[in-house]
C-alpha cells in the first residue's frame, strides 16, 4: 500500500473520533456561577459538563423567554449517519481510489462540516431569537429591536450578566485532523505521480 | 510645705516615668496587633485553614466557624428546635427529639468530638453529648446535618460525654449524677452505697457511623465527670475524672470537696468488649429512645428500645482502677502519645500526671492500696509520672500540640498556661478574658493535634464587646501557639455557652460536603418527583398537598376545596438541582415554623385552617429574581360546605 493510501487511511477513520469525544463546548459564566455552567454537543447528544448543568441553563433562559434545550433533535440521528458512510467513502477510496479521489473526499468533507456548521448556527440562532412572547423579561437593543440571546458559533460574548464562550472540542479536532490529513495524502499521492510520471 | 512640694513633685516624675513606659509597651502592643490582624486575615473568597466545631452549650446545638478568622458558618441544630430551619418542627425531623420522656425540644450540649481513624481525625461525624436529658447525637459532616440521636438510660447529666475511642469503635457517655439503678422511689439521703453512676459504651457502625449502646458499667456513686480515651499505648483504655467520692447528696460544693483526693477511673474497655462479646453482663429492661435521620427519606424515624445490657465491675477483674488524683479533677486529658493523663484537680494548687506506663507496673506487681467497692485504688504515687508544680488557680482542660507541650486552661487565675511533657515546667502563660473553661487545638486529643491555634473558650466576657443589655455574648479567644510564646490573635462571640470544641483541618471535610441531594434518591413518601405529579388528595379530614417548588413557583400555588377543621400536609420538594438554591414555604397562621428545603429534599409543615377565608403562602427564601412573585393562595371554606377539592398552576382555576 503506498504511502498516500495509507495517510487516506488513517484520514478516513479519524472522524470516528467524534463518537468518542465532544464536538463543541459552550461554557457561561456569570457572577452567580462561580462554577460556570456548561454544556457538551456530541454528534448525538447533549450532555452536562456538571450534573445537571442544561437543566439549570434551561431555568435561567427560561426568565427571558428561550425554549428548553431539547432531548433530541433531528440532528442526532443524521449527523452520525452522514459520519459513519463518509468514512465509508473513505475507506474504499484508501484502498481502490487514487489521489484525485482523495480530493474530492477533502472537499466532500469541507462542504458536509460546513453544512453542520451552518445548522448548529441556525439552531442557535432559534434558540436566541425565537423568544416565548410572554417572556418574564423582555430586553431591546439600543434600537428598539427586541435582544437576542444567540450564543457565539466560535468565540466568547457577553449575554446580559453572562459571558458566553463557544469551542471546538476534541472530537471536532479529530475532525479536523482527518480531513487535513485527507488533504496531505491527496498531496503527497499527486507529487508521487508527478515523480513517476517524469 | 517644701517636703509636700519634694514628694508631689517626685510622685508626679515617676507618674510621669510609668506613663511613658505604657506608651512604650502600647506602641509594642500596636506592632504586634498589626501582625495578629494579619494572621486572622482571611480575605474576602478565600476559605479558612480549619473548621471548628463549638458547642452551643445551653443553646443545646453546634456552632461550625472557621479559623482563624473566627466567622459563624452556620449553626447545626442538635437537641433544640431550631424554626430557621424547622427542625424539630417539620414532620420529618420532630421524631429527631423523641425520648422516654416525651417530644424534649431543648438539650444542654456540651462535648463535641469528631470521629477518628488510626488516631487521627478523619472528618466524617461529629459526636456531641445532651447533658440534661441524657442523649448522644451524631452529625454528618457530609451534610452538616444531624443523622442519630440515641438516648442514655440509667444515666442523668450526661457529662463525662461524648469521647472517641482512636478507631471511632465507640462514642464514651458517663454519668454525672449517679441515680438509683434502675429508678425506683426511694429516700434521697439513702444516697451512700446505694446510688450507681453508668459509664455508657456506644458502638459506632464504621461504615454508617450508626450507634448503638454495647454496655454499661455500673459504677459505684460518684460523680463521673469528664473522660478521654487512651491513645496509641493506652488504646483500650478509658480514663474518667470523679468527684464526690465523698458521695454527698446535698451542698456538694461544701461536701462533695472534703476528701484529699478522688479517682481517675482506668476502665480496660477492650477486655469489657471480650466478657460482653463472651455473652457476659446482663440484659435489664430500660426504655430509650434511638433516633435516625435517613438521607434518602430525608425522615427521621424514631423507635423505643427495651433493654440495655449491663455490666457489673466486679464481674471482670482487671477491668477497672482507681488512681488516686488531687482535689475533684475535672478535666481528664490524654496525652498524643497516650502515656500521660492529666488530672486537672480543680481545687488544687498543682496539676497532677499519671503515666500509663507506671499503672500498668503497678497493676501487674499488684501494688494495690485500697478498693472503692471492691474496685481496687492503685498508690498515687506508683501512678504518679509528674507534678507541674504552682502553675495556676483552677486547672480544668488541657490539650496538646504535638510537640511536647501541653495547654492548660485554670478558671481562677484566667489564664492559658503552656508547660513541657515530661520535665513539667511551665514555658508560657497568657490570660483570658474572662474565666476560661475548656480550649481546643485542632486534633488536640488525637495522636496527631495540628498544633498552630489554639481556641480557648470563656464563661465570662463583661466589657469585651459591646454590651447588650444585662445578657451579653459568650466569646472564644484564638491564640498563635507555633512559637515558644503564645499571642493572642483574636475575640470572637459565639453562640450559647462554648463547652468544648472540636476541630480539624477543612481540607478533610470540604471536598466531601455536599452540594445537593439528587431528586432521583429522594424516597420521601410523599415526594413529589416532577409538575405533572403535584397534586392534592383528600382523605377524611386529612389533606396531603403534594408540592413542588422551582425558580420561581409552586405547583400547585391556587388550591380550592380545603374546609375548616381539616388538617392539611404540605409536602413540599424543592425540584432545584442546583448549589445552594433552596426554597422556603409558610402559610399564614400556621402554628408551626416555616419549611427551608434544600435541591432534592421533601419536606412536610402541617396547618390546621381554622377560618373561611383565601390565605396566601409564598417562598421564605430569597431565591431568584422572581422570588416576590413565588407565591399562592389555598381557599378555605367552611366545614359543611362542597366547595369541589381542584388545584392548578399558571391557570384560572375553574
Amino acid at each position: 500500500m503506498k504511502r498516500s493510501n495509507i495517510i487516506m487511511f488513517i484520514a478516513a477513520l479519524l472522524p470516528l473520533g467524534v463518537f468518542l469525544f465532544p464536538l463543541w463546548k459552550i461554557t457561561l459564566e456569570a457572577p452567580q456561577y462561580p462554577i460556570p455552567l456548561g454544556m457538551y454537543i456530541h454528534i448525538n447528544d447533549f450532555s452536562d459538563v456538571h450534573p445537571h448543568d442544561i437543566k439549570n441553563i434551561n431555568l435561567m433562559n427560561h426568565y427571558v423567554g428561550m425554549k428548553y434545550i431539547p432531548e433530541v433533535i433531528p440532528e442526532f440521528k443524521i449527523f452520525p449517519i452522514g459520519i459513519i458512510i463518509t468514512t465509508v467513502i473513505g475507506l474504499i477510496i484508501a484502498f481502490k481510489g487514487t489521489y484525485k479521489w482523495f480530493l474530492f473526499w477533502f472537499i466532500l468533507m469541507i462542504v458536509i462540516s460546513s453544512a453542520g456548521l451552518y445548522d448548529f448556527y441556525l439552531w442557535e440562532h432559534d434558540y436566541g431569537h425565537n423568544l416565548d412572547p410572554k417572556a418574564i423579561m423582555k430586553f431591546t437593543n439600543p434600537d428598539g429591536s427586541v435582544m437576542g440571546f444567540q450564543p457565539p458559533l466560535f468565540g466568547s460574548k457577553d449575554i446580559l450578566n453572562f459571558r458566553a464562550h463557544s469551542y471546538p472540542r476534541l472530537g471536532a479536532f479529530f475532525l479536523g485532523l482527518g480531513i487535513a490529513a485527507s488533504f496531505i495524502a491527496y498531496l503527497i499521492g499527486k507529487k508521487n505521480k508527478q515523480k513517476s510520471a517524469s | 510645705m517644701t517636703n509636700i512640694l519634694k514628694s508631689t513633685v517626685a510622685l508626679l516624675s515617676v507618674l510621669v516615668a510609668f506613663t511613658s513606659c505604657d506608651t512604650a509597651s502600647k506602641s509594642n502592643s500596636g506592632a504586634l496587633s498589626s501582625s495578629a490582624a494579619e494572621k486572622v486575615y482571611v480575605a474576602p473568597g478565600e476559605h479558612d485553614e480549619f473548621y471548628a466545631f463549638i458547642s452551643g452549650g445551653f443553646s443545646g446545638q453546634l456552632s461550625v466557624y472557621g479559623l482563624p478568622s473566627g466567622r459563624l458558618f452556620k449553626v447545626i441544630p442538635v437537641f433544640s428546635q431550631d424554626a430557621e430551619k424547622a427542625y424539630g418542627y417539620n414532620e420529618e425531623t420532630k421524631p429527631m427529639l423523641n425520648t422516654s420522656h416525651g417530644f424534649v425540644p431543648w438539650d444542654d450540649s456540651h462535648h463535641p468530638d469528631i470521629s477518628q481513624t488510626n488516631g487521627v481525625v478523619d472528618g466524617r461525624w461529629v459526636f456531641i453529648n445532651g447533658n440534661n436529658t441524657p442523649r448522644i447525637a451524631k452529625i454528618d459532616l457530609s451534610t452538616f446535618e444531624t443523622t442519630e440521636i440515641i438516648e442514655v438510660p440509667n444515666s442523668a447529666g450526661n457529662h463525662s460525654s461524648s469521647f472517641v475511642t482512636e478507631n471511632s469503635e465507640y462514642v464514651v457517655a458517663g454519668t454525672r449524677f449517679s441515680i438509683p439503678i434502675p429508678q425506683k422511689d426511694m429516700p434521697i439521703k439513702d444516697y451512700k452505697g446505694n446510688f450507681k453512676g453508668a459509664l455508657s459504651f456506644i458502638s459506632i457502625d464504621p461504615e454508617h457511623g450508626h450507634m448503638a449502646i454495647k454496655f454499661q458499667l455500673i459504677m459505684p456513686g460518684f460523680d463521673y465527670d469528664l473522660s478521654h480515651p487512651g491513645r496509641g499505648k493506652s488504646h483500650g483504655w478509658f480514663f474518667f475524672t470523679t468527684y464526690n467520692t465523698e458521695e454527698a447528696s446535698t451542698l456538694l460544693e461544701v461536701n462533695a470537696s472534703q476528701n484529699d483526693k478522688d479517682f481517675i477511673a482506668a476502665v480496660n474497655w477492650k477486655k469489657i468488649e471480650d466478657y460482653v462479646n463472651n455473652g457476659g453482663g446482663t440484659m435489664m429492661p430500660a426504655n430509650y429512645a434511638h433516633n435516625v435521620y435517613d438521607e434518602a427519606t430525608h425522615s427521621a424515624t424514631s423507635t423505643m428500645k427495651k433493654e440495655v445490657r449491663v455490666v457489673n465491675p466486679l464481674d471482670v477483674p482487671g477491668a477497672v482502677y482507681f488512681l488516686p488524683t488531687p482535689k475533684s479533677p475535672h478535666g481528664c486529658d490524654v496525652d498524643p502519645t497516650g502515656e500521660y493523663i492529666v488530672g486537672n484537680g480543680k481545687l488544687s494548687a498543682n496539676l497532677t500526671v499519671h503515666s500509663f506506663t507506671k499503672m500498668l507496673d503497678a497493676i501487674e506487681n499488684n501494688k494495690v492500696a485500697g478498693d472503692a467497692y471492691g474496685i481496687p485504688i492503685l498508690n498515687f504515687e506508683d501512678v504518679l509520672a509528674g507534678v507541674v508544680e504552682q502553675p495556676g488557680l483552677g486547672p480544668l482542660h488541657t490539650e496538646f500540640d504535638g510537640r511536647g507541650n501541653a495547654y492548660t486552661t485554670f478558671f481562677i487565675s484566667s489564664e492559658v498556661v503552656k508547660w513541657k511533657l515530661g520535665t513539667w515546667e511551665v514555658v508560657d502563660r497568657q490570660p483570658c478574658y474572662y474565666s476560661v473553661g475548656h480550649l481546643m487545638i485542632p486534633g488536640g486529643n488525637s495522636q496527631k493535634p495540628w498544633g498552630k491555634y489554639v481556641v480557648a473558650m470563656n464563661k465570662i466576657t463583661k466589657d469585651r464587646y459591646l454590651p447588650t443589655g444585662p445578657e451579653v455574648t459568650q466569646s472564644a479567644q484564638l491564640y498563635d501557639i507555633s512559637g515558644e510564646k503564645m499571642e493572642l490573635l483574636l475575640d470572637f462571640p459565639t453562640i450559647g455557652e462554648p463547652h468544648y470544641a472540636a476541630g480539624c483541618p477543612a481540607d478533610l471535610i470540604k471536598p466531601r460536603s455536599k452540594k445537593l441531594y439528587k431528586l432521583e434518591d429522594n424516597k420521601h413518601p410523599y415526594a413529589t418527583l416532577s409538575e405533572a405529579d403535584a397534586k392534592v388528595v383528600r382523605d377524611g379530614k386529612t389533606v396531603h398537598v403534594y408540592m413542588t417548588t422551582i425558580r420561581s413557583h409552586f405547583a400547585p400555588d391556587n388550591i380550592e376545596g380545603i374546609k375548616v377543621g381539616d388538617k392539611v400536609y404540605f409536602h413540599v420538594t424543592n425540584l432545584e438541582q442546583d448549589y445552594d438554591v433552596p426554597h422556603g414555604v409558610s402559610i399564614i397562621g400556621a402554628n408551626t415554623s416555616e419549611l427551608l428545603i434544600m435541591p432534592g429534599q421533601t419536606e412536610t409543615f402541617q396547618w390546621e385552617p381554622e377560618q373561611v377565608g383565601v390565605w396566601p403562602f409564598y417562598c421564605t427564601d430569597f431565591c431568584s429574581a422572581l422570588h416576590q412573585e413565588m407565591q399562592g393562595y389555598v381557599r378555605v371554606s367552611p366545614a359543611n360546605s362542597n366547595t369541589p377539592l381542584k388545584w392548578s398552576l399558571g391557570e384560572d382555576i375553574e
